[in-house]
């Protein structure tokens, strides 16, 4: 993915903040129990992870940490859901039916998000909705090989169809 | 565990899709196809071998296919990054 | 419980199934990485739930593995859609092949 003009603002300690916090829970789910032993050496392997993980922490700045970004976080999840469960039933339908509708392409759509965050986790999104899969991101422009293209669709259309959904709430906890 | 009819239908579900995508593995036609079926057959390993933790009634497995995940996808990666480089 | 976890397996197992179809009835390898990937990443995720209904003490690890599933196939997919065309594997189109079947690149 390329990364040129996506402005990248310094990291703060509200990221490794969160970093460490991130790499703590994982610890704890994986270990399975709250023992304090395990407790404290989660502690120190998080505080070790999170210093050896300083000079990529830009990654986060695209993050919004904030109360407020609560609750668009859970309507995307919400969406997400949706569209993923939406997404198997339209391809099984596709595969099961003896004729195979598909109308293949591959069109570009374009995204507002600015952060390489916000624009991976899109590109993610979309390659697990409805008959579309990212292909490549460009800048603001994201390459989208999509199975059942409707004749005659545009950039903004296809912009209109494929990440608005998504981004209306996205853009509530990522730049 | 004794298995219920649902669980043993499942198993054979399963089954069949590991048999198809094996059989993409296969017949190709093109690398990138086989890369594809990998890709596939590599996440179905992931879930089934949960499934074996589950029939085996021992977490162990659970590590197993934790890092097995993560291995393949590093995998695929490395060969995604090998196809792009010989284009 | 048990009836519910049986469900999802099955229906877990049956998203897997056509994802691997799909993996053998679609025209070209574009279409046959969207079949494998949505399928079967929301059947792993079914048969994950599955399972976590069947042994609850698992949750957490199984939570981990979800989530990694979550997380590495789409990129992947991606990653590998991306590789192909920039290697210059055309996409297959109605159009072009005038719906004869089977055809690659």
């Amino acid at each position: 993915m390329t990364t040129k003009s996506i402005q990248r603002p310094e990291p703060g300690f509200v990221h490794g903040l969160f970093l460490y916090l991130l790499v703590f829970a994982l610890w704890m789910l994986l270990v399975g129990n709250l023992d304090t032993a395990e407790m404290a050496a989660g502690a120190v392997v998080a505080l070790i992870v999170t210093l050896a993980s300083r000079p990529h922490l830009s990654i986060l700045t695209g993050l919004i940490i904030s109360p407020a970004a609560l609750l668009p976080l859970l309507r995307y999840l919400g969406t997400f859901i949706v569209a993923l469960v939406q997404a198997n039933l339209d391809m099984a339908r596709r595969v099961l039916s003896p004729s195979l509708p598909l109308q293949p392409a591959v069109v570009e759509v374009e995204t507002k998000l600015k952060s390489p965050l916000g624009r991976l986790i899109l590109a993610n999104s979309i390659t697990l909705t409805p008959g579309t899969l990212t292909v490549d991101v460009q800048d603001q422009v994201l390459l989208v090989h999509w199975v059942d293209c409707p004749p005659g669709s545009d950039l903004a259309s296809t912009t209109q169809a494929i990440t608005s959904k998504f981004e209306q709430h996205l853009k509530g906890f990522v730049l | 565990m004794t298995l219920t009819l649902l669980e043993i239908v499942a198993l054979g579900l399963l089954g069949a899709a590991v048999l198809l995508s094996l059989l993409r593995l296969i017949l190709g036609p093109t690398t990138p196809d086989r890369v594809v079926a990998a890709d596939t057959l590599a996440v179905i390993t992931t879930s089934g071998l949960v499934i074996l933790a589950a029939l085996l009634g021992s977490p162990l497995y659970l590590d197993v296919a934790l890092i097995y995940g993560t291995l393949a996808f590093v995998g695929v990666v490395a060969i995604a990054r090998t196809i792009e480089g010989n284009g | 419980m048990r009836l519910i976890a049986d469900l999802f397996l099955v229906v877990g197992a049956a998203f897997t199934l056509f994802g691997a179809i799909g993996l053998i009835r679609m025209p070209d390898v574009y279409n046959r990485i969207q079949a494998g990937t949505k399928a079967v990443t929301l059947g792993s995720l079914c048969l994950l739930i599955g399972i976590a209904l069947l042994y609850p003490a698992w949750w957490s690890k199984l939570l981990v593995i979800g989530v990694l599933i979550l997380i590495t196939n789409p990129l992947g997919s991606s990653t590998i859609a991306r590789a192909l065309l920039k290697a210059g594997v055309k996409p297959w189109s109605k159009a072009s092949v005038s719906q004869a079947g089977e055809a690659d690149r």
